[in-house]
């Protein structure tokens, strides 16, 4: 019952991203990344993180994709030409013990939703209880990013600042 | 370097298009207090619709020497949310602790209230302005000349 939703979401998003490494063509690469991302953010608000799948649809369905194609439009087409070289033993062996040792992690992680797993007992009761008399803002997760953690936003906002100038210290060096 | 979209179908649904966009991202932007959205994504929705009306219309759709000095200003959305920080510090608090933004007859919640809509402005005016530049890096290697200082 409650699965209805859930497997059909998992099963598109393991084949939109198995297709996008799989794919000959990048072009179809970056489309396929593109409504992963979608699907992605379709489990984000089935999972009631409203705000994440907000954030994820746009700057990962929209902004990203544009991005990644304005880059292919700017190659040759030897440079998108993909060479899949077979995987070595390395990989064959070390990844498979990976998600193994990821599969057994994950029976400690606490039930989905469970009142009593750490992140629900630390400090996320104080601000769910007084996050609206505090600020008169009845988003709480807006609250807490803009507000108590307010330097941490700003250290993010100029991490994206960086990146704005980063790409055009190394992409605009024909002018003078 | 992109040029004007040839179909006549492109650009008059770019000129629909657009400004509903742009509302939109404002609209994003403000409801953050109220619902799902904030500063980020009402930046990338803003800046999507100015990266939406370049592809369109392409890089000099735009005469104006303004518009093209704003792709400079990456760093304005950073001062506005940094100068709330340093005007809560003149107030006499800490860094970036709304309560203590001097204006006269508000309550603290509501400072506080006020000085979350200022540091989302000022996320969103960097976000915007960051996807622009980074198109503009992007798309074509002659622009700096052209286009830019033009």
């Amino acid at each position: 019952m409650i699965f209805t939703f859930e497997i059909p979401l998992l099963l598109l998003m393991l084949v939109t991203a198995a297709g996008a490494i799989l794919v000959k063509d990048l072009m179809s690469a970056v489309l396929l990344l593109g409504s992963y991302s979608f699907f992605l953010s379709l489990v984000w608000a089935w999972l009631g993180a409203v705000d994440v799948a907000f954030v994820e649809a746009v700057v990962g369905a929209g902004l990203a994709t544009v991005l990644f194609l304005l880059t292919l439009f700017g190659t040759a087409p030897k440079d998108t030409r993909l060479r899949r070289p077979p995987p070595s033993l390395t990989t064959l062996i070390v990844f498979p013990l990976l998600g193994i040792l990821l599969l057994y992690a994950a029976s400690d992680i606490p039930g989905f939703g469970d009142p009593n797993s750490p992140a629900n007992i630390h400090i996320s009761p104080t601000y769910l209880e007084r996050s609206f008399q505090d600020t008169h803002t009845p988003n709480v997760v807006t609250a807490v990013l803009m507000d108590y953690r307010s330097l941490d936003t700003m250290v993010e906002t100029v991490v994206i600042f960086a990146s704005g100038i980063a790409c055009a210290l190394l992409l605009r060096r024909h002018g003078k | 370097m992109i040029r004007p979209h040839d179909s006549i179908i492109v650009q008059t649904l770019g000129r629909f298009l657009i400004p509903v966009v742009q509302i939109f991202g404002l609209y994003v932007l403000f409801f953050g207090q109220y619902g799902p959205g904030g500063g980020f994504v009402g930046g990338v929705i803003l800046g999507t619709g100015m990266i939406l009306s370049v592809l369109i219309f392409g890089h000099d759709a735009s005469r104006s020497q303004y518009t093209k000095n704003v792709l400079h200003g990456d760093g304005v959305g950073m001062l506005i949310y940094a100068g709330v920080g340093g005007l809560c510090m003149i107030g006499g608090g800490e860094f970036l602790n709304y309560a203590n933004l001097e204006i006269p007859g508000l309550e603290t919640a509501s400072r506080r209230s006020l000085g979350i809509v200022l540091t989302q402005i000022g996320v969103a005016i960097d976000v915007a302005v960051t996807a622009v530049s980074i198109v503009f890096s992007l798309s074509a290697e002659e622009i700096m000349e052209d286009s830019i200082n033009g």
